[in-house]
């Protein structure tokens, strides 16, 4: 079982964002791994794994689009148990969802994956676009929002239980597929290779932490460094990125000192009840 | 060329979710020369065709048995299809969670590029929308001859019915290949409560609410508002509640005209999906809570004591 996992890095979505004219002032962002690349990582790792600690078998590759020092975020990644990565050399502005999709296509061709697993979006464009648009330029089948994932034991499918407006969807893909994760796939039992564990298995909820053991074993880990053009892929940008303003903010408004002045403002100033 | 807009129903209806994308295809349809057409998928869905037509001015509808299920699979070939059958060079839909699901498949399909949950319309292919948790209002030109864009439910208000109906034609259904995904079943959650994303009135709790027994004190409360429950990301992460409970920048994203935050700090992911709410009530017992900056009636008092006196106060 070979996954695929690409990630990117986003500014501490904790930070207070900084406007720089109509761009961003991203010069002390913060990076970090975006939250649900984070978590697909750690699905791609229970799928690849004899139950918690257990003896890997199969292999995560992860692969970002960015500059040099995306590397560090990578190494976090490859910490946690990751196998090994690819950097695609790239700069965020000058991409957006489509030329990001055109890009994993050609590391897909050339890794050959039984799946791609990632997050369903990232925090800083919020798009949620990336998975659903290399599944159709592939012409894979896709899953979204995952909040559990089955592997069957013959390695062929993969049931998924999806986070929908109505409730939660159940489907079935064959693989190869795109399978993006929302935020319940890092609980304990959200996560099973039948192949290698039953179905009771249970890892710790949320993505591992680090080991020194696994730092260690990071820094040897290999990270390929390419370029779109040396995958034959030749990125188009089909959404330019304008301008950035700061939303209107909202100001404070009063305390209240009891639930009776609550009501009564709501009943008579508000007038929304 | 037209603007095409991509409506899901419910058996008979056009879903209410979708009744602002008509909006936003009809400002994006102030700035293309052509007609509004709309599309429905589905199967036996001539009722809600006639539904639809009330907002259009032509509505193409492809009816199949194989089309039971939204699949991405299947569905995003036909609104590829409804494209060319529609003489349009721009799609609509809502943010919903088949639209997100759906939508960037076309536009690897018709190599067009995609606005994602916008929340306004700007000119032929200029948006607004928001990035970064919604701490930022970007401006974004969608530079392909086909523009596609999901609309955020909550920026447009919901379209009224056109002076006239439109013609209903029936679309003819591609081949379709699943390419093997198979619909398995719905789980849908049960709830006689209004719609999270569309209810006037919602109710959430946070991490402060401690556990799922705790969360039946905020359901009362919101049964007499006649609201919708939500939840902070910490708290239907925790499992204190379903995660489709979930508001924020990763959750739902509401705009009632009354929110009511109970023991929810206010990270800036959850203030992402609620701050466009009309009135903010925060209750929360940490006087220096973020929330308190959003809300304009905060109450610094321990939730255990606040809603039952809000309950009976309300009573009266």
């Amino acid at each position: 079982m070979k996954i695929l996992v690409p990630c990117k890095r986003v500014p501490n979505p904790e930070q207070k964002l900084k406007f720089a004219g109509t761009g961003l002032d991203l010069s002390n962002p913060g990076w970090q791994v975006n939250p649900f690349d984070e978590y697909a990582v750690e699905a791609a790792l229970r799928l690849t794994e004899k139950g918690k600690g257990g003896e890997r078998s199969g292999e995560v590759v992860l692969v970002a689009i960015g500059p040099k020092d995306a590397s560090q975020q990578i190494r976090g990644l490859l910490a946690m148990g990751a196998d090994r990565a690819i950097l695609v050399d790239g700069q965020d502005e000058a991409l957006d969802a489509n030329a990001v999709a055109q890009i994993l296509k050609a590391v897909v061709a050339a890794e050959k994956p039984d799946a791609v697993i990632m997050g369903k979006q990232t925090v800083d464009g919020d798009s949620n676009q990336v998975g659903q648009l290399l599944a159709g330029y592939l012409g894979w089948p896709q899953a979204t929002f995952l909040a559990s994932l089955t592997l069957a034991a013959d390695g062929k499918s993969a049931l998924a239980t999806r986070e929908v407006d109505a409730g939660v969807e159940e489907k079935r893909v064959p693989l190869p597929a795109v399978l993006t994760v929302d935020l319940r796939i890092i609980g304990k039992k959200a996560v099973h290779n039948e192949a290698l564990v039953a179905a009771t298995a249970e890892w710790e909820e949320g993505p591992r932490y680090a080991a020194l053991k696994g730092i260690m074993a990071a820094k040897k880990k290999e990270i390929k460094e390419l370029t779109a053009a040396a995958l034959g892929a030749t990125p188009q940008v089909l959404v330019k990125t304008q301008g950035h303003t700061a939303p209107a903010g909202r100001k404070a408004g009063v305390k209240v000192a009891s639930v009776e002045e609550l009501v009564a403002k709501l009943r008579n100033e508000a007038k929304v009840i | 060329m037209s603007v095409l807009v991509y409506l899901e129903t419910t058996e008979s209806l056009v879903r209410t979710a979708s009744l602002p994308a008509v909006t936003a295809a009809r400002a994006l349809a102030q700035h293309r020369p052509g007609a509004l057409v709309g599309v429905i998928i589905g199967a036996g869905v001539t009722a809600a065709a006639q539904d639809a037509a009330r907002y259009v001015d032509k509505v193409l509808v492809y009816d199949a048995p194989s089309l039971q299920a939204p699949l991405a699979e299947t569905y995003a070939p036909v609104l590829a299809e409804a494209l060319k059958a529609a003489g349009a060079d721009a799609l609509v839909a809502c943010a919903t969670s088949t639209g997100k699901d759906v939508l960037p498949r076309v536009a690897a399909l018709v190599d067009a590029g995609m606005a994602s949950d916008i929340s306004g319309v700007e000119g032929t292919a200029t948006f607004k929308r928001l990035t970064y948790a919604g701490n930022a209002v970007s401006t974004v030109q969608v530079a392909s001859p086909t523009v596609i864009v999901s609309v955020r439910q909550t920026a447009f208000e919901a379209a009224a019915p056109g002076a006239s109906a439109g013609a209903v034609v029936a679309g003819v259904v591609p081949a379709l290949n699943a390419l093997g995904a198979q619909f398995v079943a719905l789980h849908a959650s049960k709830s006689e409560r209004p719609d999270l994303a569309e209810a006037s009135i919602v109710v959430s709790g946070g991490r402060g609410m401690k556990s799922s027994e705790n969360f039946k004190i905020l359901e009362q409360l919101t049964d007499q508002l006649g609201g919708a429950l939500g939840a902070s990301r910490a708290a239907a992460d925790s499992g204190m509640v379903a995660n489709d409970l979930q508001v924020g920048q990763t959750g739902k994203v509401v705009a009632p005209k009354l929110y009511i935050a109970v023991a929810i700090s206010g990270a800036i992911q959850h203030l992402a999906g609620m701050k466009n709410s009309k009135v903010i009530v925060a209750i929360n017992k940490d006087a220096e809570a973020p929330i308190f900056q959003v809300a304009d009636y905060g109450l610094v008092a321990e939730w255990e004591k606040a809603i039952p006196a809000l309950m009976a106060e309300l009573k009266k």
